[in-house]
Parts: C-alpha cells; structure tokens; sequence
C-alpha cells in the first residue's frame, strides 16, 4: 500500500453539497497535481465533521487541523502555507479550543466513532476499524437470548423519543411464533431542530446496517427495513451502496458466515409526514397506506406491518447495539449514569456560536453542552430559553441550565430528552413567537384521525394567533392549557398528546411575557 | 382535441414503464407516485396518473387521492420548473423564516402553493430539512440553500431567471 506524507479528508455533507464540494474536489486534486504533490498528499471523502453549518469543511492529517468555509480560491494558499510551508492557515482556521475539545470528545463516542474519521461509502475502510466484529460474534458465538440479554443488562434505551428500554422491547417479540418477523429501522426524522439520524446515516452508515442485523438475529427476523424520509436524498443512496457492498462481501444474504443464518435489508422511501415517526403510523405508510396511527394494543411487537411480528427502533438505538455486542454491556454501562447508561447525540441550534452536533455521556448538563460544544451563547445576545427535544420538547429556562441530562433527572422537571434537540432561544425573541411557531407546526402535520388533536391544534392556533397580535384576553392562557390539557387525556397518539408539554413550560417560566401582549380591559 | 388524444398515449407509455419496476403490490404505490411525479414536466399526478395506478395496483382511486393529498411531498396541482420548499419550523423561523417568506412573496408574486404565471417557480412551505445548523433554509428542487437572507434570496431566484433566458 503507498504511503502518503498528509491525508486531506472532505467532509461530505448536505451542507458541503450546498457550497459546491464536488467540484472543489476536483479543483483541489488538480492543483495538487500541479505542485506536484499528488504522490504525497491524498484527498480522501468522509461524513460531517464537527462543525456543522460551515460550507466546505476539510481535516488536513497528522496535524488535524479543521479549516471551514474553504472556498476553490483559497486553495492556492492552503497548499502553499499548510502542505508546503508546514504552517496552519490562521485564517480559515476552525477555533483550535473547539477543535480540541472536540477531538477529546471521540474518546467518549460510540455512535458517531467513526464518522467524519472513515469513508462511509467504502466498507473496507469500516472493517478496518473493527465492523462487523459484533455481527461475527453474535452469529458465530451467541444466541439470540445471549444478544437481548446484553442488550438488556446495557440499560440501552430508545433515542427515538420515548424512551423504552430496547432490550424489553425485543424479548416481547424474541418468543412469538410466526412465519416472518421484521426490523424496522425508523429514519423518518421530522422532529425540528433534529437532524442526528441524517448525520449518522451519512457519517456511518454501515454501522446502522450492523445494528439492524444484531436486531433481526436477537427477535428471529431475516427481513430488514430501513425506512428513510423522502427529503434524504443523500442517505438514501448511502445506505443503498452500504447495503450493496454487504452482499458482495457475503455479510448479507444466505447462509452468513456458514451459520445457516439468512437476512436480507430493504429500503423503503417516505414522502414528508412528520406523523410517521409514530410508529403504527410509519407501518401504515409502508404498507401504502396514509400515515396515520393504529390503535395500540396488539403492538407492532406483536402483530406490525402486514401482521408480521415488528420490532420498530430508531436509527440511534440500532447504532448503539455493535458496541455493546462488541465490548459487553459492562463496556457500555461506563458511559453516563446508572439508571440511563450509555451516551446521547445533541444536535445543538439557534443563538450559539457553533450549531452542530455533539455525542456525549448521558448525565452531562445543559450548561455543559450549550458552552462547550455550541461555544457558548452568541455574541452580543443572552441565554433566555432553551426549547429541549424538539418541537415536543420543552422550554428550559436559565435556572435549569445546570439540570443533567438523562431521562431520570429530566423527568423530575417534567421535561424530555426527546430527540436530543436543542434550540437555543436568545433575550431579543419572544416567547410568545417561539410558542406560535411551535403550534403552527403542529397543525401543519396533525394527521386529522382524531378529533381531539386536528380541532384541539387548530383553535390553539388561533388562540395564540390573538395573542401574538395583541387581542388576547387573560383566560385565554387558562383556554389553552385546558384544551392542551384535554388532547393529552383523549388525542389517539403521542403528537396531540405532546402539546401540553411546550405549551405547559412556556406559560410556567414565562408569564410575564404572555401578560405583556394581553389586553386588560 | 386531436392534441389531447396524443397525449394520453404518451402518458400510458410512461406510466407502463414505471409500472414495469413494481410487482402490483399496494406497498409500492409510494414509490410509484414518486416516479410519476418525478417523470411528470409538470411535476405533479394527474387525474389520468390516479386512474392509471388505481388500474395497475386495483385500489380505488379515491384511495390513491387519500393517500396522496396526505404527503407534502406529492401535489395534485401542475407546479413550476423549480419547486422552493421553504422552512418554517421553530429552528428557521428563529432566525427569521418569516421575513424570508415575505420576500419570496414580493418578487414572485405568488402566495404559498401558487405557481408564478411564467410557469417557472411554486412556492411551497415545508416542516423541517434537517439542515437546522444553517436555518433559514429552503430547498429548490434537490438543491438546499442555507443561512439565508433577503437579499441572497433575491439574488438566488434573479439567478435561476437569468438561466432561462
């Protein structure tokens, strides 16, 4: 294998697809073809570095130094300073501290280990860094009780929202007689602010494709599907070659490894719901049908899509489970606290210095996060609200930046880990708005199968509507926690149910702003 | 009327070999709506499509208009030559989506789910893209544009109009 002196890796995301990375590339290696320097420097493609939102993002090796917003016309310069002069580009150079806390932070990843570090279209580049051991072990050396029995001594619980522990989830399913079960992997992620799955997907997705594989050998399935909104284009097409590449190297197919053990991963395509992540509702809609949810008991564990035993999980759950098959539970049951072990992607947005990602321990706090991997508040404005877990989430006020994030001690303030999304919301902008946009959205994807959530999310709208324009009246906000109040009781799934909690923590934390805009008569 | 009778022929023939893809199985209809709609100038499913898949899949059509009306994703209407799916969940509107809106407004002239009368632009809004580190964001076509602002969108769609002429 020839060795080179520097590898400059691209990070290859929407983001960078968005400021025209495809023919940097090529720009790039053309230049370094006229320095001559094409035999000791080599260009390498992989997933979303660190610092998200930035255009054209490059790692230059050994160094690791992150350059962002790279434009063709820097190229020159770059060359000439960083690869032949030997010095670090001041100018485009990503915040060294970031960078480093960053790094330091591998350590601490299981999901995203290898992202941004790999090429996820290459599965050569994932076996070299231990893929596909877990798949191995389990096949070769565990049976299907001895996967759900690590999985349940891991504490592993869904990251999808809710939060069942997954190796429950998987021992209700294991026992039942049937013809065929299935896996499906849930990658319909609409949740705002959240974009963790997509990043997973386009950073490692191979290491899906394993979790997805573990799944369906510990519950009895040989049928996987990978269910992918319809808006991610790029996923798709990774998680397609990935799949391609295991069949060819015999990971996928018939009689893996010489077991006897078959299984084969399908792709199904959304078309924008964001009703879908429900679960029965993500079954309906593939089977063809509108996305609305079904009434639960029998559960998808039992009787799921074409009334086939299935095991829905979220792409961040599966992506735990080679780690813990690999390593052992007791591996895993190092990171975070002992009642919500393992560790959490955040995706952190709004008025911060750095939007991006972030995988840290469980129990790690707000604080913590919002300052060290957002890098703090930005400039000129102060922290007022934090809105956690997505739209469904809750507002956060400044008294509880310093709570853990797990799902025990968030639930003591009633709120949620949710998809891990944080938005952070700046002293300039209204509550009030904020709270509007967050009913606007519900409305918008109430899917229309009860009463209670597509009325309920509609007269809220138009509540918080005279609000924001100045006619509300003081037993309107009474009006609203009543009707949301009322949805939590009666609304048939988890969306009409969720209103409360937004709504709920804006009004508690922050009255004095909703009284401002009412009119006393 | 001899240009109608053209035209549905065509239509047949594209649709035939969509259908050739898929076993008729209801679980493809998705896919196949897709397809349609992707291979469709007009990027949108026509009555006759309805009619061709209901045949194809033998589901009523009324079901396939259900499930179509359902998804954001599919227009029942003809739209323009670039579709702009603009954010306007939490995260965007945030940093300022509804200005954004506004601004497409004025220099189309068009209001949301309308089609610009030279046939070259829809305005849609949509939920989240997941680009949420670069908000506001729209998408045009399979294009996503972030970290707008007024005057870029402007310069955006002056672009995309300088393209045709």
């Amino acid at each position: 294998m020839k060795i080179y002196r520097s590898h400059i890796l691209l990070a290859i995301d929407e983001s960078a697809k968005l400021a025209g990375v495809a023919e940097f590339k090529r720009q790039l290696e053309q230049k370094l073809i006229d320095y001559s320097l094409n035999s000791e420097v080599k260009v390498l493609e992989t997933g979303p570095l660190g610092p998200l939102g930035s255009g054209i993002c490059m790692s230059i090796y050994p160094e690791n130094s992150i350059y962002i917003k790279v434009k063709i016309e820097d190229i020159d310069e770059i060359i000439n300073e960083h690869l032949i002069k030997g010095r670090e580009l001041k100018r485009l150079l990503y915040n060294k501290e970031a960078v480093e806390k960053y790094n330091y932070n591998y350590e601490n990843r299981i999901v995203l280990d290898n992202s941004g570090l790999i090429d996820p279209e290459n599965i050569e580049e994932y076996l070299a860094v231990g893929g596909y051991e877990a798949w191995e072990k389990a096949l070769t050396k565990m049976t299907p009780n001895d996967v759900i029995d690590e999985v349940k001594k891991s504490g592993l619980r869904g990251r999808g929202g809710a939060g069942f522990p997954t190796g429950l989830k998987w021992s209700f399913t294991a026992p039942i007689e049937s013809d065929e079960k299935l896996i499906v992997v849930n990658a319909d992620e609409g949740e705002p602010g959240t974009f963790k799955d997509r990043l997973i997907m386009e950073g490692d997705p191979h290491k899906l494709l394993e979790g997805v594989m573990l799944a369906a050998y510990a519950v009895g399935a040989n049928l996987g599907y990978v269910y992918i909104r319809g808006e991610y284009r790029l996923c798709i097409s990774r998680i397609k070659k990935a799949i391609e590449q295991c069949k060819e190297y015999g990971i996928l197919g018939d009689n893996i490894f010489n077991t006897g053990f078959n299984m084969d991963i399908l792709i199904k395509i959304g078309a924008g719901a964001y009703v879908c992540g429900e679960e029965t509702a993500l079954i309906e809609s593939m089977e063809g049908f509108r996305g609305t949810p079904r009434t639960k008991p029998p559960f998808p564990g039992v009787k799921g899509a074409w009334q086939k035993p299935t095991v829905v999980n979220n792409v961040e759950t599966l992506s735990n489970i080679p780690f813990i098959i690999k390593n052992g539970a007791d591996e895993y049951l190092k990171h975070g606290p002992a009642d919500s072990p393992g560790t959490k992607v955040y995706t952190i947005m709004g008025d911060v210095a750095y939007p991006g990602l972030c995988e840290v321990d469980m129990g790690v706090t707000l604080r913590e996060i919002i300052d060290q991997y957002g890098g703090g508040i930005r400039e000129g404005k102060k922290f007022k609200a934090a809105l956690v877990g997505g739209a469904a989430g809750v507002f956060l006020p400044d008294k509880l930046l310093d709570v853990k994030m797990d799902y025990t001690s968030l639930k003591e303030y009633s709120a949620v880990l949710g998809s891990g999304a944080i938005l952070v919301i700046g002293d300039d902008f209204s509550i009030v708005e904020m709270l509007y946009a967050v009913i606007r959205f519900f409305r918008h994807e109430s899917c229309g199968k009860c009463s209670p959530c597509s009325k309920g999310t509609q007269e809220l709208f138009i509540i918080i509507n005279r609000i924001r324009n100045g006619f509300g009246k003081k037993d309107d906000l009474d009006k609203m926690l009543l009707l949301a109040d009322t949805m939590l009781h009666t609304s048939f799934c988890a969306l009409g149910q969720s209103l409360i909690m937004p709504i709920k923590s804006a009004l508690d934390n922050y009255m004095d702003e909703f009284l401002a805009m009412i009119k006393e008569d | 009327m001899g240009n109608m009778i053209i035209y549905i022929k065509e239509g047949d023939r594209m649709y035939e070999s969509i259908f050739k893809k898929y076993t008729p199985e209801r679980e493809n209809l998705i896919y196949i709506l897709h397809e349609i709609q992707d291979n469709h100038p007009q990027q949108y499913i026509s009555e006759e499509a309805i009619n061709a898949v209901g045949k194809y899949l033998r589901i009523a059509p009324s079901h396939i208009f259900g499930v179509l009306t359902f998804y954001t994703m599919f227009s029942t209407k003809p739209r323009g030559k670039h579709i702009i799916r603009l954010c306007e969940s939490p995260p965007c509107f945030l940093k300022g989506s509804d200005k954004i809106i506004a601004k497409l407004r004025e220099i189309l002239n068009v209001r949301v789910g309308e089609t610009t009368i030279d046939n070259l632009f829809t305005l849609e809004i949509c939920a989240c893209l997941g680009v949420c580190g670069n908000a506001p964001v729209m998408m045009i076509n399979e294009d996503v544009y972030g970290d707008l602002t007024e005057d870029k969108v402007e310069a955006i769609i002056n672009k995309l109009k300088g393209e045709e002429k």
